[in-house]
């Protein structure tokens, strides 16, 4: 209902103004404002006031008294800030380096070295795990990083680990968080890698290979080029994602019987501040940081790409 | 397609040897990833066959017997009086009720937002896209903090209603319709004195079933694998999708936390079995979905 007051209220003095000049589209502005009032309410109610409620939090202290950007340094000077933004930064690092890499290799692989039935089978396996995102896939993994039961226990023991704490240790967490994700997320992408490359025109990598071009080359110069738009789109949604990192490491943690640090990243050190100390305006703090990573990922991606077409016009 | 035979001949033009060598790379990067992807679903499956003690001692990838998956699956059910169908319970009302206001908000939203013209439309698109490529564990704590404020903590709504702000899926409708739907045709209906909800009904409404099956995959899938939110706003275990019930059988699974789980029947070979049963629903869209997923994904590179 409020989306819709304010929307007749700003429409009233549009009408008559000049710039309207696509007279008969004039009278759909009721209707649009109908159309998309139940969005624009839950757009309101769980996108934009919940992150200018987090604001106010994080600027104002336990007794609702403006704190100005006290709970910030409060937070920035918490010992456990630094090494959760820097767990979170290693595994970042990892993740996209892997996930691209192997993504786009694997991805012109399937499009130019295999017959097409057998590398939709390829891409119907690597897919699959996704169905297993969440916590599913945590649990797997668990098992998976288990000496006892893993059926690469081989390997974890060629590796110098014969338990599951021995695995779990704070120096390899990086490691087996890219390796959950990739298990869930890199099928996913592999196929959607190749949908792009698959839009690419036959005639163009034709002619590449008339000119002598090998199958490496045509990848390298043709179209690993040809898809770079896709390649940033990937980088930015697995970054934006990647920061949030929070189901992985909290079940981890809990499945280490405490042994690994409860704040290990970020949204666990605003899950502890809120729950564990009932501090919600330094858990709003780093709320914010967290936001505004994904908003600045999310900026450039609309502004820069071009990939999102705001008007179709 | 027809490139595909043209291809081997091609390749006769490099040298025989590096020629190996790049089948080679091919080969073991396939192969390593194929162990990869399908060795811990293999696993998985094989899992609850076997009983606890079996899983320590038999070969990983062995088979136990299938009376042992009946054994597994009376413990999983007498676990807490079969809390386990309330959490799939809870899991579909939850995915089920904001999959309806999902496609019920964002279907008029997207064809407005592609097909009429007002003031503040500009602003509402690009609001929408800055929050869809945000990822939405962004928001999970102010959200909690928010609800708490109003007092819907522990209720179901706490959990529907965020479900159901879904602008990915607007984005998707809106790109349906700005490039499947002449605005043309509708000016025609317009001028033959068809009301504006006549035209989204009438004309656009049969038009969109390809987008209100992606919307529905998308959204289906992201809500009944969150964990976050629901983790956060739902305190007691009657309430839990199966998800943060995963949870909580983990907690009681002795051979990862032995203090909580002695005297329990939850063991590892349950703890599988309650996966498989947790994932079911979203395995069986994924099996239909691989196409969706791309033209959702590529959606607007058609244009740009």
């Amino acid at each position: 209902m409020t989306a819709l007051e304010t929307g007749g209220r700003l429409t009233a003095p549009a009408a008559p103004s000049p710039a309207r000049r696509r007279t008969p589209r004039r009278r759909t502005g009721l209707a649009g404002y109908l159309f998309v009032a139940g969005y624009a309410i839950l757009l309101v109610a769980f996108g934009i006031f919940p992150t200018i409620y987090a604001v106010y939090l994080a600027l104002t202290n336990d007794r609702g008294q403006f704190a100005g950007l006290n709970q910030f340094i409060k937070v920035i000077q918490d010992y456990r800030f630094g090494p959760a933004f820097t767990n979170i930064l290693i595994y970042l690092v990892l993740w996209l380096v892997i996930l691209i890499t192997l993504t786009v290799v694997v991805a012109v692989i399937l499009r130019s070295r295999l017959r097409p039935g057998l590398s939709s089978v390829f891409r119907f396996l690597f897919y699959i795990p996704g169905a297993l995102a969440g916590v599913a896939s945590v649990l797997v993994w668990l098992f998976m990083l288990d000496p006892g039961v893993s059926p690469v226990s081989g390997l974890l023991n060629a590796l110098g680990y014969s338990t599951f704490s021995e695995v779990i240790a704070p120096q390899n967490l990086p490691v087996i968080f890219v390796f959950i994700a990739f298990w869930t997320g890199a099928g996913g992408w592999i196929v959607v890698m190749y949908g792009a490359l698959n839009n690419i025109p036959d005639e163009i990598l034709e002619a590449a290979r008339v000119d002598g071009a090998g199958p490496w080359k045509s990848a390298w110069f043709i179209q690993i080029p040809m898809i770079r738009k896709w390649i940033a789109y990937m980088t930015i949604l697995a970054f934006a994602a990647g920061t949030q990192l929070f189901v992985e490491p909290q079940l981890l943690q809990s499945a280490s019987l405490g042994r690994l640090n409860p704040t290990w990243s970020p949204n666990q050190l605003a899950y502890v501040l809120a729950f564990q100390f009932g501090d919600f305006n330094g858990a709003a703090a780093v709320s914010i940081f967290l936001l505004v990573i994904g908003l600045v990922g999310a900026g450039i991606l609309v502004t820069r790409s071009g990939l999102f077409k705001a008007d179709s016009e | 397609m027809t490139t595909s035979s043209t291809r081997l001949p091609s390749m006769r033009s490099t040298g025989k040897a590096s020629r190996f060598v790049s089948i080679l790379i091919v080969v073991l990067i396939l192969a390593l990833l194929l162990v990869f992807f399908v060795l811990p679903v293999i696993w998985l499956v094989l899992a609850p066959t076997k009983t606890a003690g079996e899983l320590l001692s038999q070969s990983p990838l062995s088979f136990g017997a299938f009376s042992n998956i009946g054994l597994a699956w009376s413990h999983l059910v007498s676990f807490e009086n079969g809390i386990l169908f309330v959490w799939l319970k809870n899991s579909a009302i939850y995915s089920g009720g904001s999959l309806i206001l999902t496609l019920a908000t964002s279907i008029p939203a997207g064809y407005a937002l592609a097909l009429t013209r007002f003031r503040g439309r500009k602003v509402l698109l690009t609001i929408t896209l800055l929050v869809m490529i945000m990822p939405s564990a962004a928001l999970v704590l102010p959200l909690f903090l928010e609800l708490n404020l109003f007092g819907l903590i522990g209720t179901v709504w706490s959990i529907i209603l965020p479900f159901s702000f879904f602008p990915f899926g607007v984005y998707l409708v809106y790109i349906y319709f700005a490039t499947s739907l002449p605005s043309e045709m509708l000016e025609a209906a317009r001028i033959d004195g068809a009301t504006e909800w006549q035209l989204f009904t009438k004309i656009a409404l049969p038009l969109a079933k390809p987008v209100v099956a992606l919307v529905a995959f998308f959204s289906f899938v992201g809500n009944w694998n969150n964990f976050f939110l629901p983790y956060l706003v739902l305190p007691s275990s009657d309430q839990f999708p199966i998800q943060v019930g995963l949870n909580q059988l983990l907690s009681s699974t002795p051979s990862f936390n032995p203090v909580a789980g002695a005297g329990l029947d939850i063991q590892s070979p349950e703890l599988a079995l309650s996966i498989i049963i947790a994932i079911l629903p979203v395995l069986v869209v994924f099996l239909f979905s691989q196409r969706a997923l791309v033209s959702g994904m590529l959606a607007g590179s058609t244009k740009g």
